[in-house]
């Protein structure tokens, strides 16, 4: 019998402490699987921020770095400038770079750190129990904005990669959802490609993954799932936004 | 070969992070220690080293973190208000048994305060600074070869020991400029960071640098571990400096710019015929407890002196026996408030 799927090398073969319907598995796939076709597993370093994606060294099979909150393109810059053959990656959720990280991301790709950014956006801070978070769609409850979102006094949803793609520093900057099979095989391709960009030394790569959180949602996985379709990728529009080396 | 020099404080700290064979410098501009990461923009490029100038004192220090964790010698440098923001990542550095050196030329606080000398972040250096309950190592130069060499001195207790290290001065000695012999780096043992990211290589364990210890007695254990490795340095490494202490009935206490004046003020004492004596601790953390304790039981009293309203003094106070009084003399910061060899005199004569 011919194998046609498998965990991919980069994985350990462990059970995730991801919530069921959470797209980090998913996520995390994507990634290892980019690391596998490019051979680099031994040769890269994961940063790793807070909350749920803090685990990274429990499921990758790769070298570590546990960066503080929001800090980890910081971490990420002394670990490639000490180490520029090797591949860094960071992996970070919606508050940790969108809130308290937003100088971090901003200078490390306007620097043009020949780094990869994996950004998972659920639209709320997972591991805290579901608040808002600056990626909250107007009008979303969480448990800090009960009466949902209001722009008025929150601000709006902040799109990071449209934000990113304006800096000079940035090489590739793409949003990608993991809610159907169609939208995650155009996200392992994207994905690649954000590798592909440090693998060939062509600067800062920035990939957004819009998420489902069903727990903090309040959701079952469908229509968690069913909800990026409806509510996120209108206002956070799947795509490319910057590929300079058009890879 | 040893190379005599004439230069200013906070170059001194520069030339040793280069002789030290750090080439990764991460920073914020900020008086009175910029000339630091302006030496080293020039220099570590030159020497195939980088040097970064960071968005944020947050930014810089997580810098240091990421290169620390990648396994080079690394440093970052700042004042006051630049080392608030730099506890977090002091804090995840200790967390994380990172090694790293972080100079610190103390200007006047709270807040924005000013630039003139201060000794009021004695506390913030010394216990740790950051959240969780940690040390770091911290030397007090008074001089600028003692800028050097402590400065040297600060990456191999950083390496060896696995703990961020401070080299603590004032606006004073960061910015006079004295004569020093630049010595070469000494040769030490060092341990091979075999914790260090690389890259996970085939059939070796994964490495992983993290402060978060959420297994069954993970966090306790570390503590106790942690624990022992502070004794261990108060054990190996305490440093400091005696003058005229054998016979003295009053030894006079002071750390860094101050101490300089303090020694002259000891100097006038013994003219004058009273016995009195200087200690001057070089290591607040670990602090040379034992020296204290050892001449509070021939001396009988203690004059600390610091520029603040006193926070070594606590330390010299857990130091000596029960029954020896330590007095205090301050001068917390203002434009122009250095105390002068005269007034501390005067200090002193009373006191005798």
């Amino acid at each position: 019998m011919k194998q046609v799927f498998a965990r991919p090398e980069s994985l350990k073969d462990v059970q995730t402490h991801f919530c069921p319907g959470c797209h980090h598995g998913a996520a995390h796939r994507l990634v290892a699987e980019a690391m596998d076709e490019f051979g680099i597993r031994g040769e890269t370093i994961g940063v790793a921020s807070v909350g749920c994606s803090v685990f990274l060294y429990g499921y990758f099979d790769i070298d570590v770095i546990e960066a503080p909150h929001g800090r980890a393109p910081a971490v990420a810059t002394g670990a490639k400038r000490a180490r520029p053959d090797r591949i860094i990656f960071t992996y970070q959720g919606d508050g940790d770079l969108a809130a308290i990280g937003t100088s971090e991301i901003i200078h490390a790709a306007n620097r043009g750190e020949d780094i990869t950014v994996i950004f998972v956006n659920n639209t709320t801070y997972g591991m805290t129990g579901g608040q808002m978070a600056p990626t909250t769609m107007v009008g979303q409850k969480t448990s800090t904005s009960p009466y949902g979102r209001d722009h008025s006094k929150d601000g709006y949803p902040i799109r990071m990669a449209e934000l990113l793609a304006q800096l000079e520093g940035v090489g590739f900057s793409a949003r990608v959802a993991v809610n159907n099979p169609k939208n995650i095989m155009q996200a392992k391709k994207v994905i690649k490609t954000a590798f592909r960009y440090q693998t060939e030394k062509k600067g800062f790569s920035f990939v957004e993954v819009l998420a489902a959180c069903p727990t903090n949602w309040g959701m079952t996985s469908l229509a968690a799932n069913q909800r990026v379709g409806d509510e996120m990728i209108p206002y956070f529009p799947l795509g490319v936004q910057r590929n300079t080396a058009n890879l | 070969m040893s190379s005599k020099l004439f230069v200013k404080g906070n170059e001194a700290v520069a030339m040793a992070a280069v002789e030290a064979g750090c080439r990764y410098y991460f920073g914020y501009p900020i008086t009175p220690q910029s000339d630091i990461p302006e030496y080293l923009s020039r220099e570590l490029p030159r020497l195939g080293g980088e040097f970064i100038q960071a968005e944020s004192e947050v930014a810089a220090i997580n810098m240091l973190l990421g290169a620390s964790a990648a396994g080079v010698r690394c440093m970052t440098s700042s004042s006051g208000p630049g080392i608030s923001l730099k506890q977090e990542g002091i804090s995840y550095m200790a967390g994380s048994e990172l090694p790293g050196v972080i100079v610190d030329i103390m200007r006047q606080g709270p807040g924005l305060g000013g630039i003139d000398a201060s000794q009021a972040d004695y506390w913030q250096a010394t216990r740790g600074g950051g959240h969780g309950g940690y040390r770091i190592i911290v030397l007090a130069p008074n001089s600028v070869q003692e800028m050097y060499d402590l400065t040297m001195l600060a990456f191999d207790l950083s390496d060896l020991y696995r703990i961020p290290a401070m080299v603590l001065a004032d606006s004073v000695i960061g910015q006079m400029k004295e004569s020093i012999v630049a010595n070469p780096r000494p040769v030490v043992d060092l341990p091979v960071k075999d914790w260090a990211v690389r890259g996970r290589q085939e059939g070796e364990a994964q490495r992983v640098v993290k402060s978060l210890k959420l297994g069954d007695g993970e966090m306790e254990a570390f503590h106790w571990k942690m624990h022992a490795r502070y004794q261990e340095l108060a054990e190996q490494e305490c440093r400091w400096e005696e003058v005229g202490t054998a016979d003295a009935e009053l030894v006079v206490t002071a750390f860094g710019s101050v101490a300089r004046i303090a020694r002259t003020a000891v100097a006038m004492a013994r003219e004058a015929g009273l016995r009195v004596g200087l200690l001057r601790p070089v290591t607040l953390f670990p602090f040379p407890r034992q020296a204290f304790l050892d001449l509070s039981r021939t001396c009988k009293r203690f004059l600390d002196i610091e520029l603040s309203t006193g926070q070594m003094i606590e330390d010299v106070r857990l130091s000596v026996a029960r029954d020896v009084e330590v007095d205090f003399y301050g001068r917390p910061p203002g434009a122009g408030s250095l105390p002068t060899p005269e007034e501390l005199f005067e200090q002193i004569r009373k006191r005798y």
